[in-house]
């Protein structure tokens, strides 16, 4: 049921969140947000052959931060590090059937927290970074917002 | 559905909304009129006026119908402020006006609006509870200041503020004293003579009357500027056709309050206290506000690694109806300003929970809630990645 604020697929998210809970020896972890500004992620994928064979989460937050983590590991499930890191926070409240203005945010932190996570897998295999993703670790780092 | 949010409003009374029925489409005159229809309505209106008054002894007379809290509020501050306003500013002199930094925002908005066209205004701090110390009042009382206003009860955290001291306080230095008495009016005894309150705001859809009516009441002698101008009504203070019908339904309500103030201010005190013995029994959740001087019906909570937004969704899912401070509630994202004035992190405001409980409040609704909470709780925090 949608509430008012949050569309239907919102809420049933958030109600029965996917791919929920810590993951053992992960290949990449990504950490994201802070508790003053309210939300804190933690993405943790495995990688066998390229390709992310599993994804699972951990959220502190809200009805929007719960449910754009969850449609993120839906999203990121089964794709190459390549296509997975192009999954934009646009993309991810397209998916939700839209969020409200000011929780639009809650999708962004998603986006970035896999991006983290597969920076996190790069380095744990001394892979190289991609240029890109090498960046936007930076920026995230640089607004403290990495973890 | 188990109404926890009794603070934000209530339901309306049953005998209120019979009260009110006729005064629509049967007895619709204008309480101006001097036609039998007009009387018929000022003779109502009369009657609901002393039943206001009643119920904090307060003489009919000195009772002004508004729209509700936040016009008393605006007309208070705004009325004692611009009845000395231009005055001042001829011998070049700026009105202070006293409050708190915990008031409702019809308070603080007001109050800052003053500001910006030439009052001075000073927002008292309040302790870790949210007491308001009469002392710190009186110390920031100077030679301009001409109003203090400091609510009864606060609506988030439910402080009992010591209004009666305060009044006194403001007494000596001939200061003005308004209260905000939107949550308490008819829930806890108030004599506005007893205490030395010259101005007092309620509404009354927070006590099972219906929304868009209130009053402000006026202790004879003291003097506003009319806040709407035109045919003179209530006084001259505050002109427009009155809205009979919820006026009626106002006097209807305070009316019942007064029969069961006693008897259910001290059953909502009961179930309340099982409520926060109970849910505090969780580790890491903290009762927010004083642990005694507050509303009987207010529980106020932080849990720490969870968001009260996602808390009150989940309990929403299970019936419960609750409200929160935190930030991810609120369309400007800015945690609750009470809350952060008694001192929380803005981490500790996004995990807070306020339930406020009401006359239809059962002990098995508590006994229900209670078990929600700690299941809701416990599924969020398993969610967190903070919590081990
Ligand atoms: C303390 C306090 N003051 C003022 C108001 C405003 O009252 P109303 O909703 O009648 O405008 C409220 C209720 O929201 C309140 O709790």
């Amino acid at each position: 049921m949608a509430n008012g604020l949050y569309s239907e697929r919102v809420m049933k998210h958030f109600r029965k969140p996917h791919n929920l809970g810590k993951m053992k020896d992960p290949d990449g972890v990504g950490k994201i947000g802070n508790r003053r500004c309210g939300d804190v992620m933690w993405i943790y994928i495995r990688v066998k052959a390229n390709r992310i064979a599993d994804i699972r989460f951990q959220t502190l937050g809200c009805a929007a931060a719960i449910a754009s983590s969850s449609i993120l590991t839906d999203m990121a499930k089964g794709k190459s590090l390549e296509g997975a890191i192009k999954i934009t926070s646009k993309g991810l409240a397209g998916e939700l059937g839209g969020l409200p203005p000011v929780k639009l945010h809650c999708s962004v932190l998603a986006a970035d927290a896999l991006a983290e996570a597969i920076y996190d897998y790069y380095k744990r295999r001394k892979k190289p970074v991609p240029k890109g993703l090498q960046k936007r670790h930076d920026t995230l780092k640089e607004r403290g917002e990495s973890h | 559905m188990i109404y926890l949010d009794h603070a934000a409003t209530t339901p309306v009374a049953k005998e209120v909304l019979k009260a009110m029925e006729p005064y629509f489409s049967q007895m619709y005159g204008n309480a101006s009129s001097l036609h039998s229809p007009g009387q018929e309505a000022r003779k109502a209106m009369e009657e609901a006026r002393e039943s206001v008054a009643k119920l904090i002894n307060a003489d009919p007379d000195e009772i002004v119908f508004t729209s509700g809290g936040t016009e008393s509020d605006n007309l208070a501050i705004n009325g004692a402020g611009f009845h000395v306003f231009a005055r001042f500013r001829k011998e070049g002199k700026k009105p202070h006006i006293i409050t708190s930094r915990i008031e409702h925002p019809a308070i603080l908005e007001t109050c800052r609006h003053l500001e910006g066209i030439g009052f001075e205004v000073t927002y008292l701090k309040v302790d870790k509870e949210g007491m308001v110390d009469p002392k710190e009042l009186e110390k920031a009382i100077k030679k301009t200041t001409i109003l203090a206003s400091i609510m009864h009860a606060n609506n988030e955290i439910g402080t009992i503020e010591p209004i009666g001291e305060i009044a006194k306080v403001c007494r000596k230095h001939l200061v003005l004293f308004h209260t905000d008495a939107v949550q308490t009016f008819g829930k806890l005894p108030i004599d506005v003579k007893k205490l030395g309150i010259d101005l007092l705001s309620a509404s009354g859809h927070k006590l099972y009357g219906p929304k868009g009516v209130g009053c402000l009441y006026v202790r004879r002698g003291v003097k506003l500027a009319p806040q709407a101008h035109g045919g003179g009504h209530e006084k001259g203070i505050r002109s427009g056709t009155e809205n009979i019908a919820g006026i009626v339904g106002f006097g209807k309500a305070c009316e019942l309050a007064m029969g069961d103030m006693k008897k259910e201010s001290s059953r909502l005190e009961n179930l309340r206290k099982r409520l926060v013995r109970e849910v505090l029994k969780m580790p890491n959740s903290r009762l927010n506000g004083h642990p005694t001087k507050r509303l009987p019906g207010n529980a106020n909570f932080t849990f720490d690694f969870i968001e009260g937004e996602s808390l009150l969704l989940r309990l929403d899912s299970r019936g419960i109806a609750a409200s929160t401070g935190s930030a991810c509630s609120t369309k400007k994202l800015a945690p609750s300003h009470v809350l952060t004035a008694i001192g929380l992190k803005v981490e500790e405001t996004h995990g807070s929970l306020r339930l406020t409980l009401g006359r239809q409040t059962k002990g098995k609704d508590i006994d229900f809630t209670i078990k929600a909470i700690r299941e809701e709780v416990e599924a969020l925090r398993k969610m967190s990645p903070l919590k081990r």
